[in-house]
């Protein structure tokens, strides 16, 4: 059973567990004739310590509001505040390294790349970042084991199904202990049970008080594993949902 | 990061070997058209580069190049040993002659007539024979490679008698000498037996040799000698270029082996270009994810100039070494001799591979540079 929230607008009451405010968020494309509008007014709060999910058809915007969210495209206008950052002021370097910093991606297609091994493709983050490559490689074998890939970890994505590729991407998301992880459409390329595998790993795995989680989906099979789901049409939200409990998520096991 | 650009290249082994192997493949057609074309064009200048002992060339103000220069009269020899700053001047002779052998086969010959005395211009690396052996009578000395020419396959022996224009000579001596243009046999001999093979002629030296006094500049030595007897006066250098510079305008060795390396150039950077570039498509959205994963466009340029430079070195080395063993085993066969890879073309197609993976870069870069880290989000 799901509940709707009172707040349409998709923004919540509890301002010290804010990790995304977004106000008023306007994305447009293109100028002139070819000007199309992909944001019109976007409000939303994403709170930490929770799975908040973005769902609506192809098309609606969610895509470009993660975009603008995770630092990789900039707002027509609006404001936008993430961990308590104005990103909208942010630009060039320091965007880059907040993103890197800070937020984690998980992507529909993996994106891992297919000359490294899990392993060394979960490292990277960390590699990146400037950690000496023997203690990123420690520190991605840890967290590849604690999405269950222990005995996987030297083989290459091509070696493995898509479902444990999704799971070295989150791997690969979390191992630099990012506030903010962004997953869009985290299950789309895989079936009903490496879906559900996935996402009740992000719940176990990569939801901690201090981090928010945001799901861009349209698979309403996951639509349980959210706190809350925020729906979008035609580049606004349009409604908020609270599912009532837990109860209803897929208990899976990881294999 | 380093690692991880060497990783993206070397993982994807067909790729990788495929652009290596283009990049090996424009050196090897670069360098060795380049070391040919080098090679042919320095033998055309080849006899003046083998007169080591001296340092000055005077000829007829009207000579081009050096086989085409007319007898200067004797009296000029004396006039060049009396300008300030001479130390010494002594004739030469460089003619064409036909050599006919006894079975009935006849060669043509580049014949070098060396002063009696002196023997200034005399080769400096004998296979058989002393230098003394010149001046037995009716002696000459054949190069190596024109030995081979004449008898080819049968073992190198002094006493062979031949004759050269209709006068007979004794082979007393198989030096070694730098190939020249034709290929042609190259026979040494004193001057006063130049007399003999060709008596109707009155004069019979078209070059003087002469050496500056020490601490004389070579230059002003030539101008004061052009000043006062008339006549062209050049360094072994500059001769050495107005040779080549006549056989590079008024051949058409420049415009073959140009359009060869041209295209070998076009080739290698198309191939390499388009591989580079494909690699490059064909990881964007992996270029995309470490973008939105916090990489600047400053590593990724560094990785993708990393990726290109040990793609270019690994490649023009390959392509260096297969040229270097090419000549290695083209040097044996007489019409190569003396043709081989050098410096300035392994420096010149070195620029060019430079030129070749800068171009490919470029489009590479201008790709990834431009990439929106967005288009991850795009399925």
């Amino acid at each position: 059973m799901l509940a709707v929230s009172p707040s349409p607008a998709g923004t919540a009451s509890s301002p010290e567990t804010l990790a995304v405010v977004c106000r008023q968020i306007i994305k447009e494309f293109g100028t002139g004739e070819t000007k199309t509008v992909a944001l019109r007014g976007v409000d939303l709060d994403v709170l930490a310590g929770q799975m908040t999910l973005l769902v609506g058809q192809s098309g609606c915007g969610k895509t470009t509001l993660i975009s603008i969210i995770a630092g990789l495209l900039n707002a027509t206008s609006g404001s936008l505040t993430v961990l308590g950052q104005d990103l909208i002021k942010m630009t060039g370097a320091s965007l880059v390294q907040f993103r890197q910093k800070n937020i984690g991606f998980v992507f529909q297609q993996y994106n891992l790349l297919p000359t490294l091994t899990a392993v060394e493709n979960a490292a990277i983050p960390l590699i990146i970042a400037g950690k000496p490559r023997r203690r990123a490689f420690e520190d991605a074998k840890e967290i590849l084991s604690a999405v269950g890939l222990a005995k996987r970890m030297h083989l290459f994505p091509n070696q493995l199904s898509g479902g444990q590729q999704q799971r070295v991407a989150i791997a690969r998301a979390l191992v630099h202990e990012p506030r903010l992880l962004v997953c869009d459409e985290p299950t789309a390329a895989l079936d009903a049970h490496s879906g559900q595998t996935v996402m009740e790993l992000l719940r176990r795995v990569a939801l901690q008080s201090d981090r928010a989680v945001i799901v861009v989906t349209h698979d309403n099979r996951v639509f349980s594993f959210g706190d809350r789901i925020i729906h979008m049409d035609d580049g606004v939200v349009t409604k908020v949902e609270i599912p009532d409990s837990t109860s209803d998520r897929n208990a899976v096991s990881i294999h | 990061m380093n690692w991880l650009a060497l990783r993206m290249l070397t993982g994807d082994k067909s790729k990788y070997l495929s652009l290596v192997l283009s990049i090996t493949f424009a050196t090897l057609l670069m360098s060795q058209q380049v070391s040919i074309f080098m090679g042919i064009v320095t033998r055309s200048a080849s006899q003046i580069i083998d007169v080591r002992d001296a340092d000055l060339w005077i000829m007829d103000n009207k000579v081009r190049y050096i086989d085409e220069a007319p007898y200067l009269p004797s009296s000029h020899l004396q006039r060049v040993r009396g300008v300030p700053g001479v130390d010494w001047a002594v004739r030469f002779h460089k003619s064409n002659m036909t050599a006919r052998l006894p079975d009935g086969n006849f060669r043509n010959v580049v014949m070098l007539g060396l002063d009696d005395a002196t023997m200034v211009g005399s080769p400096r690396r004998m296979v058989l024979g002393e230098l003394s052996d010149l001046n037995r009578a009716n002696a000459v000395f054949i190069d190596k490679a024109g030995y081979e020419y004449m008898w080819p396959g049968e073992p190198f022996q002094v006493g062979r008698e031949f004759h050269v224009n209709d006068r007979r000579v004794v082979l007393t001596g198989i030096c070694k000498a730098s190939a020249p243009f034709t290929t042609l046999p190259i026979l040494y001999s004193r001057f006063t037996e130049i007399e003999r093979f060709l008596p109707a002629n009155r004069n019979l030296m078209n070059y003087i040799l002469a050496k500056p006094l020490p601490g004389q500049d070579p230059l002003q030595v030539c101008r004061a000698i052009e000043k006062q007897c008339g006549l062209m006066a050049l360094t072994q250098d500059g001769f050495f270029w107005k040779t080549i510079d006549y056989f590079m305008s008024s051949t058409g060795i420049p415009i073959n082996f140009g359009i060869t390396i041209t295209l070998g150039f076009i080739v290698g950077a198309a191939v390499a270009g388009q591989t580079f570039y494909l690699f490059t498509l064909e990881n964007l959205k992996q270029f995309g994810a470490l973008k939105a994963m916090g990489v600047t466009n400053a590593r990724l340029i560094s990785m993708i100039l990393l990726q290109a430079s040990v793609v270019s070195g690994i490649g023009y080395g390959l392509g260096m070494g297969t040229t270097a063993i090419f000549f290695t085993f083209t040097n044996r066969i007489a019409p190569m001799a003396g043709i081989h890879l050098n410096t300035i073309a392994a420096a010149g197609v070195g620029f060019a591979v430079l030129i070749i993976i800068l171009l490919t870069s470029l489009f590479s870069l201008r790709k990834v540079l431009f990439l929106e880290p967005a288009v991850v989000f795009r399925g």
